[in-house]
Formats: C-alpha cells, sequence, structure tokens
C-alpha cells in the first residue's frame, strides 16, 4: 500500500479524530448515563434517554419546527444573497475590494450584539416605530419583536454574509465573456442570465445554502432573543437539558441526535448535489 | 478590576439609552466606538490586567448584572481593592446554573471563588454538590450585625460552619404600567393580573422554573409551600404562556422591555422596579399575597482563597458599605435594622422589614421544593413550549 497519501493525510485526520471523533464519542457514551438529580449523574448503560427521544412527541415537534425555519431561512437568504454577490461579482467599481470589507465588517462584531441590535430597530421605541409614527404613517407602535419573523430576520442579518460570500466566488470564477456571446446569440439579458450565469454559479449557491441550512439548524441563541415563547429550535432543548435541567445525559443524547440530524443533510445534499459540484464554487 | 467585554458594554450602553441618558445617535456613536477599541486595546488590556492582577490576590466574582453590579463595583470592590491591594474580577452570570454547568464540565472551580447565590435552594444545592467551603466566622465580625432571621435558614443546612454569608433580600412581586393599568385594578386581581386576557401581548414572565410554578399554584389558589395539584398549577402556566409576548432571564432585559413598554404587567424583582422609578417610569409594583420573597447571599466556593474570600465579605458587610450597595441596588440589606441604623432611602425600598425577623414574608421551603425541582423544571420547559 502506498504509505505517502497516508503520511501527508495524517495531520488532517489526526485533527478531525481528536477535535471531532473523540469528543463525540464522550458525548455518545454520555448519552447512556443517568441523570439521577440536578447535577447528579450516575454512569450506566440504559437507554431511557434515546427511549424519550423516539417516543416523545415533544421533539419531533422540536425536529420539525428546525428542518421548516431552517429551510426558509435558507431560501430566503438564497434569494436575497444572490443579488449583492451578483452585484459585488458584476461591478466596475474598481475599490471591489471595499464592497467585501463591508461585507465582512459585521463580523468584528459579536454576533450576540448584532442580533440584540435588532430590539433598537424592531422594538416598541426602535427605529422604524419611530420612523413610522414620525411620517404619521401609524399613531401607535407596531408590535415587531419577540415573533417568528423577528427570529428570521435575526438569521438572515447573521447568516447572509456566508451565503453572498459562496455565491460571489462563484460569480468571480465565471468567464466574463459568456453572457455577451449569450447576447450576440439572440439571448435577451434575463435570458443570459438565465441559462448562462445562474447555472454556472449554482454550486456557490449550493455551498451556500448548505452552510446556512446547517448553522440555523444547530442555533439557539437567536430564537432566545429574539422570540416569543413559542419560538424554538431543537438547539434550545439542548440547552434546556444542559443548563436549566442540568441534565447532561439527556442533553448528550438531543447534541448527539443533532449532530446526526444535521451530518444526515450534508450527505444528502452531498449525494444530491455532489460534492465535487460543490467544490467547484471555489475553484 | 472590572472584566468587562463588549457584550456586557453594550448592555451597559442599552440600559443607558433606555434611561434616557443618551440619545440614539450617540448610542450608535458610542457602539462603533466601543468595537473598534475593543478591537485595538483588548490584547494591550489583557497585558496590564495580567500585571495588575500579580500585585495582590484575585478574588473572582460572579453576580446578576446590571445596577446590582453597578452598586457592588462602586460601593464594595473598588473600595476594598483600594483598601487592600487584592483585586476582585467581577463578571455576570444569567444563574448559577450557568456557573455549575461550568465548573462541572472544567472539573474544578479555577476562576470561580464568589457568588451573589440566590435563594436558600441553591445553597443547599452548592454545598450538597461539594462546592461548599467553611467560612471563619471570626474573620467576619460584622456577621454579628446580620439578621439572625436571614442567617438561620443557612445554619440549618450546615451547622458546623457556614459557605456564605447572607447579604440582601427581596421580593418577586407584580409591576405594571401605571398608564395601562389601575392600582384598584392590579390590586383587585393579585396574582391574576398576570392572566387578564385583555392585555394578551403585553403580558411579561420570568422564565424560571420555581417561580412559574409559585405564581401558577398563586393562581390555582393552593399554598405555594405545599403545592397538591400540580396538573392545576401548570394549567395556570399555560393560561399565562399564551398570553405573554417574552420569558425574561435577566434583570436587565425585565427592565429593558418595561421601560421600552413591550409588556405592561410582569412579575419582577423589586429592586429592578425601584430602579425603574428612580428612573421615572411609570411601573408600580406590588406583592400578592404569599408573593414569593427570597434571599441572597455571598457563596464562597471551595477552594478559594479563604482569607482573602473573608477580608472581602467583612468588608461587604461593614454597615457603611453595606448600606450603600443596598441604596445602588435597591435591595434591602441583610443587617439587622435593631441593630444597625437604616436609612430612609432603605425603609422606603419594596419588601424591606423594619422588625428584623422577615416573619411577614413567605420564603421558598427548600425542604419542599428541592426535591422536586427535576420535575417541576422539566415539567416548565415543557409547557413553556406548547406543551
Amino acid at each position: 500500500m502506498e504509505r505517502r497519501p497516508w503520511i501527508l493525510l495524517a495531520p488532517a485526520l489526526v485533527t478531525i479524530v481528536m477535535l471531532v471523533v473523540v469528543p463525540m464519542s464522550f458525548i455518545l457514551v454520555y448519552s447512556f448515563y443517568e441523570n439521577i438529580d440536578l447535577a447528579v449523574d450516575r454512569v450506566a448503560f440504559q437507554f431511557s434517554n434515546w427511549q424519550a427521544l423516539f417516543l416523545d412527541n415533544y421533539y419531533r415537534i422540536a425536529i420539525w419546527k428546525t428542518l421548516r425555519l431552517s429551510v426558509i431561512v435558507t431560501v430566503l437568504a438564497a434569494v436575497l444573497g444572490y443579488i449583492p454577490a451578483y452585484f459585488i461579482a458584476m461591478t466596475k467599481f474598481r475599490q471591489r475590494w471595499l464592497l467585501l470589507l463591508l461585507l465582512i465588517l459585521p463580523f468584528w462584531i459579536s454576533f450576540i450584539i448584532r442580533t440584540l441590535s435588532w430590539i433598537h430597530i424592531l422594538g416598541n421605541q426602535g427605529a422604524l416605530n419611530g420612523l413610522l409614527q414620525w411620517l404619521g404613517v401609524i399613531d401607535a407602535p407596531l408590535q415587531m419583536m419577540f415573533t417568528e419573523a423577528t427570529v428570521i430576520v435575526g438569521f438572515l442579518h447573521v447568516f447572509l454574509p456566508y451565503m453572498i460570500l459562496n455565491v460571489y466566488v462563484s460569480l468571480e470564477g465565471i468567464d466574463r465573456n459568456l453572457e455577451p456571446a449569450a447576447r450576440t446569440l439572440g439571448a435577451t439579458p434575463w435570458q443570459a442570465f438565465l441559462e448562462v450565469t445562474l447555472p454556472l454559479s449554482l454550486p456557490g449557491l449550493a455551498a451556500g445554502c448548505l452552510l446556512v441550512f446547517v448553522l440555523t439548524g444547530g442555533s439557539y441563541v437567536t430564537p432566545l432573543i429574539l422570540g416569543g415563547p413559542s419560538d424554538y429550535l431543537f438547539g434550545n432543548l439542548i440547552h434546556d437539558a444542559v443548563v436549566s435541567e442540568l441534565n447532561w445525559p439527556m442533553g448528550a443524547t438531543l447534541s448527539f441526535t443533532l449532530l446526526v440530524l444535521l451530518g444526515a443533510v450534508v450527505v444528502a445534499y452531498s449525494r444530491l448535489m455532489g460534492l465535487n459540484q460543490l467544490s467547484k464554487a471555489f475553484r | 478590576m472590572k472584566k468587562i467585554d463588549s457584550t456586557k458594554r453594550y448592555e451597559i450602553l442599552r440600559e443607558r439609552m433606555g434611561n434616557g441618558d443618551v440619545d440614539r445617535r450617540t448610542f450608535m456613536g458610542l457602539l462603533g466606538a466601543a468595537g473598534i477599541t475593543t478591537g485595538v486595546s483588548g490584547g494591550i488590556m489583557v497585558g496590564m490586567a495580567q500585571q495588575a492582577r500579580a500585585a495582590g490576590t484575585t478574588l473572582n466574582f460572579e453576580g446578576w448584572g446590571g445596577v446590582v453590579s453597578e452598586a457592588l463595583r462602586k460601593n464594595a470592590f473598588d473600595p476594598y481593592e483600594a483598601a487592600t491591594g487584592n483585586t476582585v474580577v467581577d463578571s455576570t452570570f444569567g444563574g448559577e446554573n450557568e456557573v455549575l454547568t461550568k465548573i462541572k464540565a472544567a472539573g474544578n472551580t479555577d476562576g470561580h471563588n464568589i457568588l451573589h447565590s440566590s435563594g436558600v435552594s441553591w445553597y443547599q444545592r452548592w454545598v450538597d454538590a461539594g462546592y461548599g467551603s467553611e467560612l471563619n466566622e471570626a474573620n467576619i465580625p460584622n456577621l454579628a450585625n446580620v439578621m439572625e432571621a436571614i442567617i438561620a435558614p443557612f445554619r440549618a443546612i450546615t451547622p458546623n460552619s457556614l459557605s456564605a454569608v447572607p447579604y440582601d433580600y427581596g421580593t418577586t412581586g407584580i409591576a405594571y404600567n401605571t398608564k395601562y393599568v389601575t392600582k384598584e385594578e392590579a390590586e383587585a386581581l393579585g396574582a391574576n393580573l398576570l392572566l387578564k386576557k385583555e392585555l394578551k401581548g403585553k403580558i411579561g414572565g420570568w422564565g424560571d422554573a420555581a417561580n412559574r410554578a409559585w405564581y401558577g399554584a398563586l393562581q390555582s389558589g393552593q399554598d405555594p409551600n405545599n403545592i397538591e395539584d400540580w396538573d392545576a398549577v401548570w394549567d395556570k402556566a399555560r393560561e399565562h404562556r399564551d398570553l405573554v409576548l417574552k420569558y425574561w432571564s435577566s434583570g436587565a432585559e425585565l427592565m429593558d422591555l418595561l421601560a421600552k413598554e413591550e409588556i405592561y404587567v410582569t412579575e419582577a424583582w423589586s429592586g429592578r422596579v425601584a430602579a425603574l422609578q428612580e428612573q421615572g417610569h411609570p411601573i408600580a409594583y406590588m406583592d400578592p399575597k404569599n408573593g414569593l420573597a427570597w434571599m441572597e447571599s455571598m457563596f464562597v466556593l471551595k477552594g478559594s482563597p479563604m482569607a482573602e474570600a473573608e477580608e472581602l465579605l467583612n468588608f461587604m458587610l461593614d454597615p457603611a458599605t453595606s448600606i450603600a450597595v443596598a441604596e445602588g441596588q435597591k435591595y434591602p440589606s441583610s443587617l439587622d435594622p435593631n441593630k444597625v441604623p437604616m436609612t430612609d432611602a432603605i425603609k422606603a425600598l419594596p419588601a424591606y422589614d423594619p422588625t428584623g425577623k422577615l416573619a411577614n414574608l413567605v420564603f421558598r421551603d427548600p425542604v419542599t421544593w428541592n426535591p422536586l425541582e427535576k420535575d417541576y423544571t422539566a415539567a416548565w420547559n415543557r409547557v413553556a413550549k406548547g406543551g
């Protein structure tokens, strides 16, 4: 057997094993432990946590809500992200780096602060209500905060740059002569975009969608800050189990489940789209 | 030394803007400046902080944030640091379960020394989990001024030595906006004000399981320290949930929701409402019959530098310090008013007991509540999410 590829792969494999496989194995083992009381666990090999997960509708509802919201955020991010990505990629503006810098600028600010900032925009005494009242459109503040819509807005705000960057990289790699060539063959600008640019940018769009979907599916802070009582994701159940109920075995069970669910999405997605297609986005 | 990250800095700014101390434009400017300053000066500040800490013993304190932390920093920690050369690094937690989770994950108490611990229940939990220290009361002579009635529940759990000193007390009553709810209506409805259907979408609540259960008991006509029908408790919690805009989880969030009129009524911590009233907001406070009273302690975790911790606790219990902190955080001091004269400002605080016996306040009985906590916490988390 050729040893050289394995030697070259070794650092990556060791890193993945130490940082992903080993911790997840610990989590899997912990899921069989028994929680006796708050913060008191007993080493055991029993299936009550897994039984609860499979038999209790509470967890199924959370999985459904998570998948549903992740799809909504992903679709909206794809639509809203494509436009600025296209603009940045196609602009003749010389300082394009400045636009990219603006795109990554929000990353300098804490994710929690960016999320909290929506309270000042959509809140009762926020900027939007203030503007609408100043314009005379409304007499009393509109209740906009702590709804599913604000949670979606919060997710889009945080995850949109990931989508834009992926699509931008894909668009940037497309030969600039292809669209004009399509035009000379009689295509309208819209047809040229639909039949030439869009298909060629799909790998970037697909990579962005996968990233946004997985990031949304694993979130819990955004619903906690911007959502109402019924706005929660599967990650919030993990937070409840670990931090509020101090039930680590159940938290471990839920964490491992979320990993498997999101992992399954990645695997299914790669089979459907082809991982080799996704890698084209970065060529 | 005040450990302050960008999130905390933002919260302080947000609170100031809510109070009307800064306008929105200045707020946004300061926010931007804070971000840049954090990025540029973070490394330098960390280095300087490490040098400063090397000069004396460092005590890590974790508390509730907002006006409470500010009162402790200004009136207790800063003077203590100046007097002793030791350093108090204070930070904010969302609840003690967060700290317990961190300690459990780390496997030790490194970086955690003193907690502004809530209630006797948590005292019992820390002790049962093996994190209780043994305070040498001879090093805390000011403990003699603390009310016997407030020490007794702690001593009942650890008769041989205390792990904490009681520091303040308060109540979780009901706050309401007087523009939308009259005093007469609030007093007539009591705990059921939180179930008034006409206020749907303008009602808040503390998302703490024990609190929800306590108020569910009040609303279902039961003695909270002797709940017999838990189904009725959760039915009331569900009724409340369907009317709620937001369950808050911190004092700063509570104040923000009330100050900005996102909600008109909610359970509330007495001191936070007093702070809102001082800022001029039209928020009134009432303790319904059998409303929840609680006491807070300064809990020293096992493995902490005991001599320095005891010195800090004694400093904090000094009448002048304790009274200044009480006035700042708006919660009455644990000092016995029969031994230490209280100021008019403290006498006017909600929940203040001039007798020093605390006989009129209803506290959570840890013997009844602690064994049930695992079950009612899990039950509440489900109810909160529509279950």
